[in-house]
């Protein structure tokens, strides 16, 4: 590593690296903008890196690395080896464009990636803080194209109709000149698909689940958290054990039972099984919580003359609504986004939940437009509900140690 | 003289704060027992037995009682069928009463009797598949087609009894041998074991990428969080179908883009061909359960003192330094207490790869091995033996979690 701690070469080669990463960016966000090819090259991106990041080291000024990018990247594509190779379908303005753009996205982050670096020898802080720097800035944009891409695949694909999906997979737009006609997929699916009806149904056993979880949890999680009984060890790790039992062990039995029973197909079945996957859950966090709380106010309502149900309903639950609502949001997302117990439990297409819904579309003679369209229409309220409560949904998340 | 001395043993305000926990417990203890104990204790009774799908549904007696005419002559015509294929029935019988008007001449098929118009039969134990016939001379006072269909319209009652592979005391290791004698067991625990490992170190250290990122106050980074928890937070279901579109082979996206490129010369079958369907689905089980990861130990990083990091500032610690020899040692607690849990539930996944590849080339684990064999090959018990393994495994897994748990109690 050591022999890296010199300007003249971190410079160029983190500049090499920066510009293979861009012009892959750009290549992938031309494709996808237009269905037409630009195809990032190997060759071409080290070079207008290299170049870029010699002269961002060597005259140690911002403007010229900026005009030594542009430049590089035009003589590169005049003699052919440009970092972008462009199709027949990008005329000669395009290309001259979307080079300086490229140029520009090598060569302005690149600035201030090498801003502290000397053409000599850096000292190990320079070094590491431009690695860093390009770390970070490679970072964002790989994680931020793994989470748009695939959820903007899904609404995009939702609005295509049949012909345009087949006609380029590659045609990322979205045509606004149809106007209503975008969301044919939505209606078809509202109106032939009863997908009202499931919504509403996934609606109220989440709501159903979500307070039945609470009403089993609360008292449990503050037995477990304030009282003082044998077995109160054992109690919490045990809670953390059965939540960790996988589902697909337990959907087997329930399978049996329901079907012996005639609960298979009815929803009441479902608000039946639901809570109890949740509950170990809801207790385990909110034991946590009532940990937190002050045991000196409970104490003081306890002298007072409160009996104990009294000060659990009168101080410590409004203490508590918060948590109560993260908890309570979670739930609600698990039960929301179930899909195992649902595939196995329902049959009948008018109890069927959202999820349930979804699978039975995964059939060849439905079109994936339907598909996606109905993936947009479980996905958005849970998405919303989260960018809504985002703060609570966070710290539920964070409370409720890892489950799956 | 008064004994002054503290109280020994549990006091009466102690055994009262013991009674209501446990009071407020209760409901808890019951479902979760009702729900989790009894369908943990029942999978591992049907591992023991030779359970097939059909076996859920009880096979009935059928029968048939109807009037007949041959020539001059008109007959009583008794069918009696046992469905099952595989076991006798016990006990079968039957009781119809007769029309009026309508009197057996002929001798009555061995078990049955009448008495008045009732007649009742006693068949006695009918073979598997048994579809037997009795045929008696009767007589008919009046219109024998009304006798028919009065005839056609009584009530048969009848009964049988098949017993209920569930619940009698046929047991068999079958399940299990035939699981550990097939080749397919090993290779599944070996895919199972390459998608637990891969996949939760994956998401561990993509995430703790990501945690580095935004462990530092800049104008949007709220929004890049809430936009890192997305894969996290949809439902399973939308995004698997989501990637199964993108990299369809056809008509994907993804695959255009690596033809367009140059990477690749035609489309690639990415939830199809046998080595890439496994490395698929462990991407795809890192891209979804990175964002938990990452909330973790974002989490802990905010709570790490940053007195420690100016005090190695002054030492003239360098970044990576600070990171390896501060940041690590502060956030191995979590990860370790991460991965052990990641591990146990990237273990018990099912909804994943059942939908991505329904279990097909090479991506089948246990978990989706317990409903190919219970569902799709409808031998529930060896399904149910599945499930054991998996629950073996699993204890073996929380034995070591809770112990890496005290260690870590911070969590």
């Amino acid at each position: 590593m050591k022999i890296l701690h010199k300007g003249y070469l971190t410079g160029p080669i983190i500049g090499a690296l920066w510009a293979l990463v861009m012009s892959v960016t750009l290549g992938v966000a031309i494709s996808f903008a237009t269905g037409a090819a630009a195809k990032p090259a190997l060759i071409g991106s080290l070079i207008l890196g290299l170049a870029t990041g010699f002269a961002r080291v060597r005259i140690a000024n911002r403007w010229a690395a900026d005009a030594v990018a542009v430049i590089v990247a035009l003589a590169l594509m005049a003699v052919g080896l440009g970092a972008l190779q462009f199709d027949d379908s990008f005329n000669f303005v395009w290309r001259v464009a979307l080079s300086v753009v490229l140029a520009g996205a090598v060569s302005i982050p690149l600035n201030s990636i090498l801003r502290e670096l000397r053409f000599g020898a850096l000292t190990r802080h320079q070094f590491e803080d431009a690695v860093i720097r390009f770390l970070t800035g490679f970072g964002y944009i790989f994680f931020t194209a793994i989470v748009v891409i695939p959820f903007y695949v899904m609404v995009m694909t939702s609005m295509k109709s049949q012909q345009q999906l087949m006609l380029n997979p590659l045609d990322f737009s979205i045509d606004l000149s149809r106007g209503w006609h975008l969301f044919d997929s939505y209606y078809e699916l509202m109106t032939q698909f009863h997908f009202g009806r499931y919504l509403w149904t996934s609606f109220y056993v989440s709501v159903l689940t979500v307070l039945l979880t609470l009403l089993f949890s609360v008292p449990g999680a503050y037995a477990v958290a304030r009282l003082r009984f044998r077995g109160q060890k054992v109690f919490s790790r045990g809670i953390l054990l059965i939540y960790m039992v996988p589902m697909i062990v337990l959907a087997l039995p329930i399978y049996i039972a329901y079907s012996m029973v005639g609960l298979r197909n009815s929803i009441l079945g479902i608000v039946m099984i639901y809570p109890v996957t949740t509950i170990p859950v809801a207790l385990y966090m909110l034991q946590g919580y009532f940990r937190g709380l002050p045991v000196e106010v409970e104490e003081a309502g306890l002298m007072d003359g409160l009996s104990r149900l009294k000060v659990i309903w009168k101080i410590t639950l409004p203490l508590a609504l918060p948590a109560m609502a993260s908890v309570g949001l979670y739930v609600f997302m698990i039960a929301w986004n179930e899909f195992l117990l649902a595939f196995m439990l329902l049959d009948d297409p008018s109890k069927f939940t959202l999820t349930r819904g979804i699978a039975s579309l995964n059939s060849s003679e439905i079109p994936r437009q339907h598909l996606m369209a109905g993936a947009v229409i479980a996905t958005v309220p849970i998405m919303a509900l989260f960018l809504g409560l985002e703060r609570f949904m966070t710290r539920g998340l964070t409370a409720g140690a890892v489950k799956g | 003289m008064t004994d002054i001395s503290p109280p020994k043993g549990r006091g009466a305000l102690a055994r009262r704060e013991a009674r209501l926990a446990w009071g407020l417990l209760f409901p808890t203890i019951a479902i979760v027992a009702l729900v989790v104990i009894v369908p943990l204790l029942a999978i591992f009774w049907i591992s023991f037995k030779p359970v097939t799908l059909g076996d859920l549904r009880p096979a009935e007696i059928r029968t048939r009682v109807a009037l007949r005419e041959r020539g001059d002559q008109a007959l009583l015509e008794l069918r009696v069928i046992n469905p099952s294929r595989e076991q006798e029935m016990t006990k079968a019988a039957l009781n119809v009463t007769l029309p009026e008007g309508v009197a057996l001449t002929g001798d009555l098929p061995q078990g049955c009797a009448m008495d008045g118009q009732d007649l009742s039969c006693d068949f006695g134990t009918l073979e598997a598949g048994a579809n037997e016939r009795f045929r008696v001379d009767a007589q008919v006072n009046g219109d024998t087609r009304e006798a028919e269909r009065a005839m056609r319209d009584a009530e048969v009652t009848a009964t049988g009894h098949v017993s209920n592979v569930l619940t009698n005391s046929t047991f068999t290791l079958d399940n299990f041998r035939q699981l550990f004698s097939g080749s397919e067991f090993w290779s599944v625990l070996g895919i199972t074991l390459f998608y637990t490992v891969f996949g939760t170190l994956g998401a561990l250290v993509v995430g703790l990428f990501a945690a580095l990122l935004l462990n530092k106050s800049f104008r949007g980074q709220g929004i890049l969080r809430g936009l890192y928890l997305f894969p996290y937070v949809a439902p399973v279901i939308a995004v698997a179908f989501t990637w199964i579109t993108l990299f369809d082979p056809y008509s994907g996206s993804a695959n255009a883009l690596l033809v367009q490129m140059g990477v690749s010369e035609g489309a690639i079958n990415f939830f199809g061909a046998k080595p890439l369907a496994l490395i698929m689905v462990t991407v795809f089980e890192i891209w979804r359960y990175f964002p938990l990861s990452f909330l973790f130990i974002l989490a802990r990083m905010q709570s790490i003192d940053t007195d420690m990091y100016e005090a190695a500032d002054m030492d003239g610690a360098s970044p990576f330094q600070k990171f390896w020899y501060l940041s690590m040692p502060q956030l191995l607690g979590i990860l370790s207490v991460l991965f052990l849990l990641r591990f146990i539930w990237t273990f018990n996944k099912f909804d994943d790869i059942f939908l991505l590849t329904g279990g097909n080339a090479g991506t089948r684990v246990l978990t989706v091995n317990v409903y190919e064999q219970a569902f799709a090959v409808s031998n529930i018990g060896a399904g149910a033996a599945v499930a054991v393994v998996i629950f073996a495994c699993l204890l073996v897994f929380s034995g070591l979690f809770f112990r890496t748990m005290s260690r870590e109690e911070g969590l």
